[in-house]
C-alpha cells in the first residue's frame, strides 16, 4: 500500500459531450494516464455515451469534437473502452455507429468491472 | 492511509468542493496523509484568489489555504482548467501577458501529470463533485 505499485484504473465518462468542459477535460486525463503509462480502460456511462458518435459538428459550437480525438485512443494504446449498453439502447445507438471499437456492458457488468478495478475515477 | 483528492466542482456550486476540504482536515487530524489535491475543470475556481464572499459568509479559499499552510498539502490546479478561466499565476500572467495574477498563493499550477503522479503513490483516490 503506499507504493507506486501498477493499479488497474478505470476512467467513467459520464458527461454530454458539450456540456460543459467536463467532458474535455475527462478524455485529456485519459490520454495522459496512457502518455504515463497507466493501466487505463475506460466507461462511457448515461449521457456520456455520446461522446463517441462520429461526425460531431462541434464547430459550430467553436469547439474541437471530443469523437475526434476519442478515435485516437487505440494510437494511445487504450484498447479496453466500455460503454453502457442500456444508454445506447436508450439514445438509439448501434455500436457500430461510434468512432471506435467499444464493448458494451450490462448494468451487473458494470458494477463487476467496478469492483474488479484498483482505482475508479469519475468525471 | 495516503490520499489523493480530486476536485471537480466549483465551490460556488454544491457542497463538493468544501466537502473535500473538510474530509482533508478530518483525514489530517486523525494521522492520514493527503499527499495532493488536484483541482480538474470548475473545480480550479478554489485557487482563485480574488473571490469575495459577504461579511457573513465563510470564504472556502480560508480552508484551502490553512490545509496549505498548517499542513503543507499540496494544491494543485491543473493547468488547462485554470488558464482558460482566467487563474493565473504571477509566470502565467506574464507569459500570456495578463494585467494581474489571480491564482491564492496557496496553490500551484501544473499539468494532468502531478494527478497521475500522486494517485500512483497513495492508497486511495476521492473524487468530489462533478
Amino acid at each position: 500500500m503506499g507504493t507506486s505499485t501498477r493499479k488497474r484504473q478505470l476512467l467513467v465518462l459520464r458527461h454530454a459531450p458539450y456540456h460543459g468542459a467536463a467532458a474535455r477535460a475527462a478524455v485529456d486525463l485519459a490520454l495522459a494516464m496512457a502518455a504515463f503509462e497507466q493501466d487505463v480502460e475506460l466507461l462511457f456511462l448515461g449521457d456520456g455515451v455520446l461522446q463517441l458518435l462520429k461526425d460531431q459538428a462541434a464547430d459550430a459550437l467553436g469547439r474541437k469534437s471530443l469523437g475526434r480525438i476519442l478515435s485516437s485512443l487505440p494510437l494511445y494504446d487504450i484498447e479496453r473502452v466500455y460503454v453502457d449498453a442500456a444508454a445506447l439502447a436508450r439514445f438509439a445507438i448501434a455500436a457500430d455507429a461510434l468512432v471506435l471499437p467499444v464493448e458494451p456492458l450490462a448494468e451487473a457488468e458494470i458494477h463487476a468491472l467496478m469492483n474488479a478495478c484498483d482505482q475508479l475515477v469519475s468525471c | 492511509m495516503i490520499y489523493t483528492l480530486l476536485v471537480l466542482s466549483s465551490p460556488g456550486a454544491g457542497h463538493g468542493a468544501r466537502t473535500a476540504a473538510d474530509f482533508a482536515l478530518t483525514a489530517i487530524g486523525r494521522g492520514h496523509t493527503i499527499n495532493r489535491v488536484f483541482f480538474l475543470d470548475e473545480g480550479v475556481d478554489a485557487g482563485c484568489a480574488a473571490v469575495v464572499y459577504p461579511q457573513d459568509e465563510s470564504t472556502p479559499l480560508d480552508n484551502w489555504a490553512a490545509l496549505a499552510e498548517e499542513h503543507a498539502v499540496e494544491l494543485v490546479l491543473c493547468i488547462s482548467s485554470a488558464l482558460k478561466r482566467g487563474l493565473l499565476d504571477s509566470s502565467e500572467a506574464q507569459r500570456y501577458d495578463k494585467p494581474a495574477a489571480t491564482v491564492h498563493p496557496a496553490f500551484s499550477i501544473g499539468g494532468l501529470g502531478q494527478l497521475i503522479e500522486a494517485a500512483a503513490g497513495a492508497d486511495r483516490l476521492m473524487t468530489f463533485g462533478g
